[in-house]
């Protein structure tokens, strides 16, 4: 249905053009996908705020070059390679450019933020066919992708920002300009880097030393611990996920279900043996509380119905704690929520739901 | 005793939508009578079930009330004339919703019609019984049927079929249909307020034929003056008001008998099989007309609004009278007016032709604006499933209409497209602006037989 073009003045002709369409005629005109990507935007904001405040520079430059990159991957394959119409305004490659920016190590590389958002919208969205078509979520494709194929930039050890070397050394190399506006956090290792180290020496039978435990939840909660930008601040995250269980964009099922998965999962986990990483450590830590509110949650890539959608949080939620703890990635929501989408079909299929008065009965 | 929405107000059926009412540009209006007009044309089927059969020849003098098609079937309704004149050869007139169906036309005589005031005593006035005993069953199914009562709601069911006994289905609730979940209708409204007396009489009548124990009458919580009349007017009756949450579509007959008694009707089968029977309020004030006092259907009050008319006016017009003449009495349209609909903006039908007749399930003439009906392009469904969080029926609208669109039948019918009420709530709520109810009802249109 094309929009209807404003009436032209024709003052000598004073009857009204009646046209006929089908029902209904009558629509919710607030809610649209702009609309509905803008407010993923807005509910960015708070978690945005708090990467800059804690990487600075490295931050502004991952958002920047993600959002650019993935515009400009946008219209090379959708509109010039495609002869589609100008896409980028419905606003979902921009979301896939902030998401895919917060979720990298701040300190990575910039061309591995430029070659991961080509790879997200190229392989993660045009290539299945476009908006809605694709069955993963782009930004994690984009993700794994750059992990892969920059597996020291990106992967756990790329998050540590080497410390500056002593000023009176005159053998080491100058340091650049955006090193030196790096701020003390990003020379840390990650939470949950941390954790596993801590779990393997319990493990081992070592005692940690006092710098080897686990950073307590304050930190994790407020986001002064070095982490991808998204990931370190729980409580903007909470504050965002929030907005967009209010506005709807985001069901409430899916966060639930990842987080009531980690909780259950998480508190066997304490009581079996990890005493000093409680099931806080866990939900505040890492990039869960990101990942249950603006990954898990991407529309076009999880299930249609209510129970589908609780399915599909759970599904994530468990996965995130077996990498985590069963594997040798300390990280496990980029995994888990593509491998889950990878269900989403099935899901689907199994959770089509009994419609009111049962099911259509079949003729005699 | 159970509880119903009569112990606790505000009870409703699970999901819908909540479109802006609109109902303040009518609501108080009070009913006016239509001047009467010099011409009508009566569709000989106007209602659910087998085309009425002819039973005059043109040219031939009718009086208004008497017979001039009987009904052609047990589920059928007979057509009365609808004013005082002479008949004319039969034509064909085009339906608002598509059907070219064959029409008597009646060309006014010389006579002084039975018009304003006069008209609405008859169709309204006088004592209204609140004694149905005096009745005996089958002779109120039999009024019923020679007055060629349908259902007044729109679905326009001859109201006979659901006043007769039932002994392998019996019947324990009557629900007298006020709740006009449609925006901007507002004619059940202004009968409730104006005329309860024949509400209260038809109900009691139709529950006597067909053995209701429990008599309620349905209205939503944005007509509170409405329940206040119809308590009154239902004092000293077994009749109980159930007032529900206002949602749409909470109207659907579906819709109100699982929020009022909690049961569920069976897919592609009827209220009659979890014991209910749906009767619209205009509907009930009929049948009071029909039993007590003899007279057959021939008016009925349509709503006449919108941003698109001059004034708009709840009106008691006569079956057959051409839309235009109901949109002059109403100042005409306005110079922003685009889309004529008979009915409401939810499920009602654009008018291609004003020169159609108002037929006896017409509730309403909705005039809209470009402004109301403007609406972003298509675009790619995103799978959000806004669709289904709405759904009445619980339902997956954007798969159904994948499936319609792509003529894949086996996907449509796993997921149940025959159970789609096109409601509209989807198309409503849709965010990609997706031609939602369109697609699916292309889709019922083509679906192979099993």
């Amino acid at each position: 249905m094309t929009e209807i073009p404003a009436q032209p003045a024709r003052e000598q002709e004073p009857a009204p053009v009646i046209h006929v369409a089908p029902a209904p005629h009558a629509y919710d005109q607030a809610l649209t996908t702009r609309r509905m990507m803008l407010d993923v935007l807005i509910a960015l904001l708070p978690v945005v705020g708090v990467a800059l405040y804690v990487f600075r520079l490295y931050a502004a430059m991952h958002i920047g070059i993600c959002i650019a990159c993935c515009l400009a991957a946008e219209v090379l394959f959708h509109t010039v390679m495609r002869r589609k119409p100008l896409s980028i305004g419905d606003g979902s490659a921009a979301v896939t450019g902030l998401i895919l920016a917060l979720s990298l190590p701040a300190a990575a590389p910039w061309y591995v933020s430029a070659l991961g958002a080509f790879v997200a919208i190229g392989i993660g969205k045009v290539l299945f066919g476009g908006l809605g078509q694709n069955i993963f979520n782009p930004a994690m494709v984009g993700r794994a992708f750059v992990l892969l194929a920059f597996a020291g930039a990106v992967g756990a050890s790329g998050y540590k920002l080497a410390p500056l070397p002593d000023p009176s050394d005159k053998t080491a190399k100058p340091v650049g300009f955006l090193r030196r506006t790096a701020s003390d956090t990003m020379t840390h290792a990650t939470p949950l880097t941390v954790g596993k180290e801590l779990a393997r020496k319990l493990a081992e039978g070592k005692t940690p030393e006092k710098d080897e435990e686990m950073p307590s939840l304050v930190p994790l909660l407020l986001g002064n611990t070095n982490g991808s930008p998204g990931e370190t601040s729980a409580l903007a995250c909470l504050v965002g996920g929030l907005y967009l269980l209010i506005r709807r964009t985001a069901s409430w099922q899916i966060p639930a279900g990842v987080i009531g998965a980690v909780i259950v999962i998480g508190g066997l986990m304490h009581a079996l043996g990890h005493p000093r990483f409680t099931v806080l450590h866990h939900l505040l830590g890492g990039a869960l509380l990101f990942g249950a509110f603006f990954i898990a949650t991407d529309l076009v890539t999880s299930p249609l119905t209510p129970k589908g959608k609780l399915i599909f949080g759970v599904g994530v939620g468990a996965l995130v704690m077996l990498i985590r703890t069963l594997s040798n990635y300390p990280e496990g929501v980029m995994f888990a929520v593509l491998l889950m989408n990878a269900l989403v079909p099935l899901i689907n299929r199994w959770t089509i739901p009994r419609p009111v008065g049962g099911p259509v009965p079949k003729k005699k | 005793m159970t509880a119903t929405a009569t112990d606790r107000p505000g009870a409703t059926f699970p999901r819908g939508v909540h479109p802006p009412e609109h109902k303040e540009l009518s609501k108080d209006a009070a009913v006016e009578v239509l001047p009467a007009p010099a011409r009508v044309t009566l569709p000989l089927i106007q209602h659910l079930g087998a085309p009425a059969k002819l039973t005059v020849q043109p040219k031939q003098d009718v009086a208004l009330g008497d017979v001039i098609a009987e009904a052609g079937g047990f589920i059928s309704a007979a057509v009365h004339a609808t004013i005082t004149g002479k008949t004319a050869k039969p034509t064909k007139v085009t339906l608002p919703n598509g059907r070219h169906v064959p029409a008597v036309p009646i060309a006014a005589g010389d006579a002084e019609p039975l018009d304003g005031e006069a008209l609405r005593a008859d169709v309204f006035g006088g004592d209204w019984p609140t004694d149905p005993a005096a009745y005996e069953p089958k002779q109120i199914a039999e009024a019923v049927s020679n007055a060629g009562i349908v259902g007044l709601g729109g679905a326009a069911f001859p109201t006979h079929v659901k006043l007769l006994q039932n002994d392998k289905k019996p019947i324990d609730t009557l629900l007298v249909n006020g709740c006009e979940c449609e925006p901007y209708l507002t004619a059940d409204y202004r009968l409730m307020v104006e005329h309860p007396e024949p509400i209260v009489t038809g109900a009691l009548l139709a529950a006597h034929a067909n053995g209701a124990e429990r008599i309620l009458v349905a209205i939503e919580d944005n007509k509170p003056e409405a329940i206040e009349a119809i308590r009154k007017a239902a004092g000293g009756t077994e009749i109980e008001v159930a007032v529900v949450r206002t949602k749409y579509p909470q109207g659907g007959e579906k819709q109100a008998i699982l929020a009022i008694t909690g049961r569920e009707v069976p897919t592609g089968g009827l209220p009659l099989d979890v014991g209910v029977v749906v009767v619209n309020v205009g509907t009930a004030a009929a049948i009071a007309r029909a039993v007590v006092r003899g007279k057959p259907l021939t008016h009925r009050i349509v709503t006449v609004t919108g941003a698109g008319i001059a004034r708009p006016k709840n009106l008691l017009v006569p079956i057959g009278v051409p839309y235009a003449e109901l949109i002059e009495f109403c100042g005409g349209l306005t110079a922003d007016a685009v889309r004529v609909i008979a009915g409401g903006p939810m499920m009602g039908f654009a008018i291609g032709d004003l020169s159609a007749p108002v037929t006896k399930g017409t509730s309403g003439v909705t005039v809209l604006t470009a402004d109301d009906v403007r609406r972003a392009s298509e675009t790619a469904c995103v799978r959000c499933g806004r669709c289904v969080d709405v759904c009445p029926l619980n339902l997956v609208p954007t798969r159904i209409a994948l499936a319609a669109k792509h003529q894949d039948w086996d996907l449509a019918r796993k997921y149940h497209i025959q159970a789609c009420m096109e409601c509209g709530c989807c198309a409503y709520t849709c965010p990609a602006s997706l031609p939602l109810v369109q697609l699916i009802r292309m889709g019922k249109a083509q679906l192979p037989k099993e």
